[in-house]
């Protein structure tokens, strides 16, 4: 990124302090004058979103740990101590839940909006990866934070899951027991359960900050997709980022405020208000909704270790993009034939997750099947295919400049950009 | 004295090098077990337990569920077509071929973990196509020798270590 501008300390202490320790240096440079592409829409906003999502799951969750007790015998009644004894417990545990549930709807924005404007590409390589490492980060955290409530779904969602592990060949009955502590979920895994559902946040928040080291290394991306080419495309993220992300977050929070106040248990499973009880299984498990897509993966496979493979691949594949969707033009907006498979899989995703609260029988075993199939279709053959055979339509000069770019030609046959022949 | 120093020799140095480093790797080593043995079951888990059921009291056709290492185990007492059944079903095409005889230490007593083979669901008695149990979670059927016949699990039901102390009372691991 250009850096034109530069920070200067304006009084003695800050003058003092920018030669010890450069903080208000950092702050500015990354948080104030940041320089970032003027064209950015509200999907740009779900970043900003997703880091206080973080930190109010980290402050509620820091809360409720204050009441919580990590037992068997006491788990699900210290939960419902939170909700009827402690001050304002009902409200910092319905946070802290739909909190989650907000965590992932952000996320899910902020993934597939990089998968439209192909802000995966060439040179944000390993910003998307830190971002699949965080996803996968979050959903082990998500999963284990269930499970402290100690009802029936989190015994026996904890149940089904950890028993994924003794599908792999040979040493998985060893690796599961040592996982749970014991042979079947108990009182061993719901202490080390609570133990890393505590740690695991702080090592997302963790790697954000690698994230956002990367983002800063490259700079933002933006809807053309075209690479910025001076100070003329971009605006200081103070005050028009900041503003423009609180207004967006403020969005969010009615959003989110909706289902504290009025609707608090819409997204979760009442039988998760029924005690755990080992000897008897309820008659549909269901994991909570932002699983459901990969729940639905996993069944749709008749056989035990394909199915856990394909749910493990569906989320490996992810690391593989940069590599897969080779095509240097960025932006979904210039590719009118990667518009369609992205909608196709936009829609097939909403699909899976329908699907997996359905049971696996008839025609939602049929249509799992189907949206399986095209979800590794669409990485592993019309990536690579388009990234090949696609050709992009007009693009613009520049993020300033809407006149049409005739200096380059889109070579047909792989999508390279080259320089026209008639310049 | 002549010293001609060859390149490709050890020094000392890369002795006290490699020295170090397998000292630290060992160290490191013997550190790791205790931290990942730690999260094996603990002496009060695995202290084998055993249980002891009363089963005196199941009708021809009945069957009790007990508890034994927090899984449920499955005690069915047939009734004689329903082991007429599962020796017929023996020449059945099975995903896990195994005799009804080799299940059973009393034909007229089954045994069987009551854990799915698939994920660890529970079964439930007397649903499914097969006349035995049927897991809700995703769909699989077992006959009523606790043979998987249909859906994603790949395994019979698991037949515990068991025996009969008497008329009465059957002990369980
Ligand atoms: C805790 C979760 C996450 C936080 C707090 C977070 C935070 C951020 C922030 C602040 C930005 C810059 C603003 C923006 O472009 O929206 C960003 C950009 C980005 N994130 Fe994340 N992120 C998270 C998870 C993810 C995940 C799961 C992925 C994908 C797998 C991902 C992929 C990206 C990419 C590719 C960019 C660059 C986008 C661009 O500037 O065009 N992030 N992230
Ligand atoms: S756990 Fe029984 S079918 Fe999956």
């Amino acid at each position: 990124m250009n850096h034109d501008y530069e920070y200067t300390p304006s009084n003695g202490f800050t003058k003092w302090l920018d030669k010890r320790l450069p903080l208000m240096r950092f702050a500015d440079e990354n948080m104030l004058s940041f320089p970032t592409p003027k064209n950015l829409n509200y999907f740009w906003t779900f970043g900003f979103i997703l880091t206080l999502s973080l930190v109010t799951q980290i402050i509620t969750g820091i809360v409720l740990a204050m009441h919580y007790t990590p037992h068997v015998l006491m788990a699900f009644d210290s939960i419902e101590h939170i909700m009827r004894d402690v001050n304002y417990g009902w409200l910092i545990r319905y946070i802290h839940a739909n909190g989650a549930s907000m965590f992932f709807l952000a996320v899910f924005i902020h993934m597939f909006r990089s998968l439209y404007y192909g802000s995966y590409k060439e040179p944000r390589e390993i910003l998307w990866i830190l971002g699949v490492v965080i996803f996968l980060l979050m959903i082990i955290t998500a999963f284990m934070g269930y499970v402290l409530v100690w009802g029936q779904m989190s015994f026996w969602g904890a149940t089904v899951i950890t028993n994924l592990v003794a599908t792999i060949p040979v040493v998985g009955e060893s690796i599961l027991t040592l996982l749970l502590g014991g042979f079947s979920v108990d009182n061993p895994t719901l202490n080390r359960f609570f133990s890393l559902h505590y740690l695991l946040p702080f090592v997302i928040f963790g790697v954000v900050i690698l994230h956002i080291w990367a983002l800063h290394v490259t700079g933002n991306n933006n809807p053309t997709g075209i690479s910025v080419k001076d100070s003329n495309d971009t605006i200081s993220f103070h005050p028009y980022y900041t503003v423009k992300d609180l207004f967006a977050y403020i969005v969010f929070l009615l959003m989110f405020s909706y289902f504290i106040f009025y609707n608090p248990n819409i997204l979760g499973h009442p039988d998760n208000y029924i005690e755990a009880d080992a000897m008897v299984t309820p008659a549909h498990i269901v994991p909570e909704w932002y699983l459901l897509p990969f729940y639905a993966i996993l069944r749709a496979v008749p056989d035990k270790l394909m199915g856990v493979l394909l749910m493990f691949g569906s989320i490996a594949v992810l690391f593989f993009l940069p590599w897969l969707d080779t095509m240097k033009v960025r932006s979904a907006r210039y590719r009118p034939v990667y518009k369609i498979f992205y909608f196709t899989f936009l829609i097939s995703c909403l699909l899976l997750g329908y699907l997996g609260g359905q049971a696996p029988e008839g025609i939602y075993l049929f249509l799992s099947r189907v949206c399986t199939i095209y979800y590794f279709a669409f990485f592993l053959v019309v990536m690579p295919l388009l990234s090949r055979y696609e050709k992009p339509s007009a693009m613009p000069i520049g993020i300033s400049n809407p006149a049409i770019d005739t200096s380059i030609e889109i070579d047909e046959v792989d999508g390279d950009l080259v320089p026209s022949a008639n310049t | 004295m002549t010293d001609i120093i060859d390149e490709n020799e050890p020094t000392r140095r890369d002795f006290l090098y490699i020295t170090t480093a397998v000292f630290g790797a060992t160290g490191a080593a013997t550190l790791a077990w205790p931290l990942i043995h730690q999260l094996n079951p603990d002496a009060s888990v695995s202290a084998l337990s055993s249980v002891e059921a009363d089963i005196s009291s199941i009708p021809e056709g009945g069957s009790l569920k007990v508890a034994w290492r927090g899984k449920p185990v499955f005690i069915r007492r047939r009734t004689k077509e329903e082991i007429l059944i599962a020796e017929n079903e023996d020449a059945a095409n099975l995903p896990h071929p195994e005799k009804d005889a080799e299940r059973v230490k009393n034909k007229e007593w089954l045994v069987v973990v009551g854990v799915c083979t698939h994920l660890g669901c529970i079964p439930i008695a007397d649903k499914g196509d097969f006349g035995g149990w049927f897991c809700p979670c995703h769909g699989s059927h077992y006959d009523i020798s606790g043979r998987i016949r249909k859906g994603p699990a790949p395994t019979n039901l698991e037949v515990p270590p068991y025996e009969f102390v008497n008329e009465s009372i059957i002990k369980i691991g």
